[in-house]
C-alpha cells in the first residue's frame, strides 16, 4: 500500500460549546483520496469534528477551540486563512437535503456566481459547468430537462445528489457528508453510498455516520469517538473485524449506543 | 376479558361538560366569522349613507374622481372633487415609503442577521415603542418641529407639506416593516444559511442570494402592510401636511389628503346633506384604495409562490 499525504490533520484539538466540553484533545489523520467515516453513539462530537474541519461551527458565537487543525498542509485557525477559500476547497453536505429554493442550475451554479466576478460569468461556462457537475453525480440524465425546476420539488434522493453536484463547479479537494442518508429511503442510500465509492480517489470524503453497517460498507477507514476522544482509528475492515478497545467492540457489538 | 368488560363499564363524561363544550365551541366559531360580519356591517353602513348622492342626479361620478375642484360648502357652485385628495395621499404615502422601505428593511436585516443577542432584543424594544407613539403626537412633531427644521433647511414657504407628512408617516410604519421583516426573515429555514456558509458565501452575499429570495413573498408583505398604514393615516397627516387642496408640483408643496379631509370636515357637515354623504364616498373610496393594495399584495405573492 502506498503512503498517503494527510488531506486534515488535528492535533490535540479541544472544542467548547459555552461551558461544556464537546471535543478533548482529538488528534487524527485523514488520508488524501480515501473515504473515512466517524462513528460513536449520539453526542459523542462526531458531528463537531466534522463542522470544525471548514470552520462552520463558528457561526454559533458561543464555541471556543484549542488545538490545531491542517487542512491540505495549512493551519485553518492562522489569521492569513480566508473562510472563503477554505470553505471552497472544503464543501459540505448535511443531514437534510437542503438545496436553495431557487432553480437547478442556480444551485448548481450558486458557488461559481459567488466567487467570480459578474462579468467573467459566460453563459456558456455556466451551462459547461452545470453538465459537468451534474453529469458527475449521475443526475444529469434525469433532469436535463427540468434544470429550470425548482430545486426544492424535487425527490429527496435527487436534492442530495443535488446538494453535493453544487459543491463540484468550486473544485472541493474535500467533502465533509454529515449522515447525508439518514434523510433517505433504502434506495437513495445506495445511490448515495454508490456515488460516494464513484468519488473515491478524487475527492478526500469525511463521513459522520449512525449506521455501521454504512461505514463498514463505504469507508476505508474508520473513527470511533466516545465522548469526545478518539477511542480508535483504523482501518475499516480491521476496526470491524478485529476492534483494538473494548469499547469499540462493545460498540460494534451493539451493546450501547 | 374481563379487563375489557370493567373498561366499557366506566362512567361516561357528564352531560354539562358535553353541552359545556359544544357552547364553547360554537362561541369560537362565532369569534372566528365575527371578522366577516364587522367588515360587512361597516361597508354595508358606509355604503348606505353614500347611497342617496350616489344615486341622485346631482350627482357625477366622473367629476368627484377626476376633479380637483373640491368646494363643498360654496354657496353659488359647489362643487365635490377629490382628485387632489387623491394625489395629496398617493404623493405622501409614495414618499414615506421612499424612506420607509430601505430604512425598515435594513433594519430588519441588521437585527435578524447581523446584530448580537442582547442588541437585537434591545432593538425590538424600542422599535415596539416606536410603534406604540400615539398618532397625534406624531403630528404634533410634525406641526412643531418637523415644520421649523423644513422652514430651516429648504427654501419652503411652510413647512407643513409632503415632506413633513411623509417622513412622519415613514417613521410610523418602519416600525410594522421592521417587525414583520425580521419576521419573514427569522423564518427562512437555517439549513439555508449553512448551505450558502459552506459554499464560501460571506454574510452580505448571504443576505442577498439567500435570504432575500427565500423570504421576499414575507418581505413584501411588510411593505404592503406599511403601505396600508401609511394609506389609512388620520391624524399625523392632518397635522403635518398642510391641508390645501391642490395638485402639489414637488414635496415642498402642502397637500390635503382623503382621510384628514373627512376627519376635518365631518364633525361640520350637516348629517344627512350632499357634503355629508360625499364624504362618506370618500370613505368608500379610501376603502377601494385599501383593497386594491391588500388584493395586488395577495396575487402578487401567489403568483410567486406559483412560480
Amino acid at each position: 500500500m502506498k503512503t498517503r499525504a494527510p488531506a486534515i490533520e488535528t492535533r490535540d484539538l479541544s472544542l467548547w460549546y459555552g461551558g461544556f466540553q464537546a471535543l478533548d484533545g482529538v488528534s487524527i489523520v485523514v488520508k488524501r483520496g480515501l473515504i473515512t467515516s466517524l462513528i460513536g453513539p449520539s453526542g459523542c462530537g462526531k458531528t463537531t469534528l466534522l463542522r470544525c474541519f471548514n470552520r462552520v461551527n463558528e457561526r454559533y458565537g458561543c464555541v471556543s477551540t484549542k488545538g490545531e487543525i491542517e487542512v491540505l498542509g495549512k493551519n485553518i485557525y492562522d489569521h492569513d486563512v480566508s473562510l472563503v477559500e477554505l470553505r471552497k476547497a472544503v464543501g459540505m453536505v448535511f443531514q437534510r437535503p437542503n438545496p436553495l429554493p431557487l432553480s437547478v442550475y442556480e444551485n448548481v451554479v450558486f458557488g461559481l456566481r459567488l466567487h467570480t466576478p459578474r462579468i467573467r460569468l459566460r453563459r456558456s461556462t455556466l451551462d459547461e459547468a452545470v453538465e459537468k457537475a451534474l453529469s458527475e453525480v449521475g443526475l444529469f440524465r434525469e433532469l436535463k430537462d427540468k434544470l429550470d425546476f425548482k430545486a426544492t420539488s424535487l425527490l429527496l434522493e435527487q436534492q442530495q445528489k443535488l446538494c453535493l453536484a453544487r459543491l463540484l463547479p468550486l473544485k472541493p479537494e474535500i467533502i465533509l457528508m454529515d449522515e447525508p442518508c439518514s434523510a433517505l429511503d433504502v434506495d437513495g442510500t445506495r445511490a448515495i453510498e454508490e456515488l460516494m465509492l464513484g468519488l473515491r480517489e478524487k475527492y478526500t470524503i469525511v463521513i459522520v455516520t449512525h449506521n455501521m453497517a454504512q461505514a463498514r460498507r463505504v469507508s476505508d477507514e474508520c473513527i470511533f469517538m466516545l465522548l469526545g476522544e478518539v477511542v480508535e482509528h483504523s482501518r475499516t475492515a480491521d476496526l470491524f473485524l478485529a476492534p483494538q478497545h473494548h469499547k469499540t467492540a462493545e460498540y460494534i457489538e451493539g451493546r450501547y449506543g | 376479558m374481563k379487563k375489557r368488560l370493567e373498561a366499557m363499564n366506566r362512567p361516561s363524561r357528564p352531560r354539562w361538560a358535553v353541552l359545556g363544550e359544544k357552547m364553547l365551541e360554537g362561541v369560537i366559531r362565532l369569534c372566528g366569522i365575527s371578522a366577516i360580519v364587522f367588515v360587512a356591517a361597516i361597508l354595508l353602513f358606509v355604503f348606505r349613507e353614500a347611497a342617496p348622492i350616489l344615486f341622485g342626479d346631482r350627482f357625477h361620478l366622473k367629476q368627484f374622481l377626476l376633479s380637483v375642484e373640491w368646494y363643498p360648502t360654496s354657496v353659488s357652485n359647489v362643487r365635490y372633487g377629490t382628485f387632489a385628495l387623491t394625489v395629496g395621499s398617493v404623493s405622501v404615502t409614495a414618499l414615506a415609503m421612499v424612506i420607509a422601505v430601505p430604512f425598515g428593511l435594513g433594519a430588519a436585516i441588521f437585527v435578524s442577521e447581523f446584530c448580537g443577542r442582547r442588541m437585537r432584543e434591545t432593538l425590538k424594544i424600542v422599535i415596539e415603542l416606536l410603534s406604540a407613539i400615539p398618532s397625534v403626537v406624531w403630528g404634533f412633531i410634525g406641526l412643531t418641529v418637523m415644520s421649523k427644521l423644513i422652514v430651516a433647511y429648504t427654501a419652503a414657504p411652510v413647512g407643513v407639506n409632503i415632506l413633513n407628512g411623509g417622513v412622519i408617516l415613514a417613521l410610523m410604519s418602519v416600525p410594522i416593516i421592521v417587525s414583520i421583516g425580521e419576521d419573514a426573515l427569522k423564518a427562512v429555514p437555517d439549513s439555508y444559511r449553512e448551505a450558502g456558509l459552506a459554499l464560501g458565501a460571506t454574510r452580505w452575499q448571504l443576505v442577498y442570494r439567500v435570504l432575500l429570495p427565500a423570504a421576499k413573498n414575507g418581505l413584501l408583505a411588510a411593505v404592503l402592510l406599511g403601505v396600508g398604514r401609511a394609506v389609512g393615516e388620520t391624524m399625523a397627516v392632518l397635522m403635518a401636511t398642510g391641508h390645501a387642496v391642490h395638485i402639489p408640483h414637488g414635496i415642498l408643496d402642502s397637500v390635503r389628503t382623503l382621510t384628514a379631509n373627512i376627519a376635518a370636515e365631518l364633525g361640520e357637515a350637516p348629517v344627512g346633506s350632499d357634503h355629508y354623504r360625499v364624504l362618506f364616498l370618500t370613505g368608500l373610496l379610501l376603502f377601494g384604495i385599501t383593497f386594491a393594495v391588500n388584493l395586488t399584495a395577495e396575487l402578487v405573492v401567489r403568483g410567486i409562490r406559483r412560480k
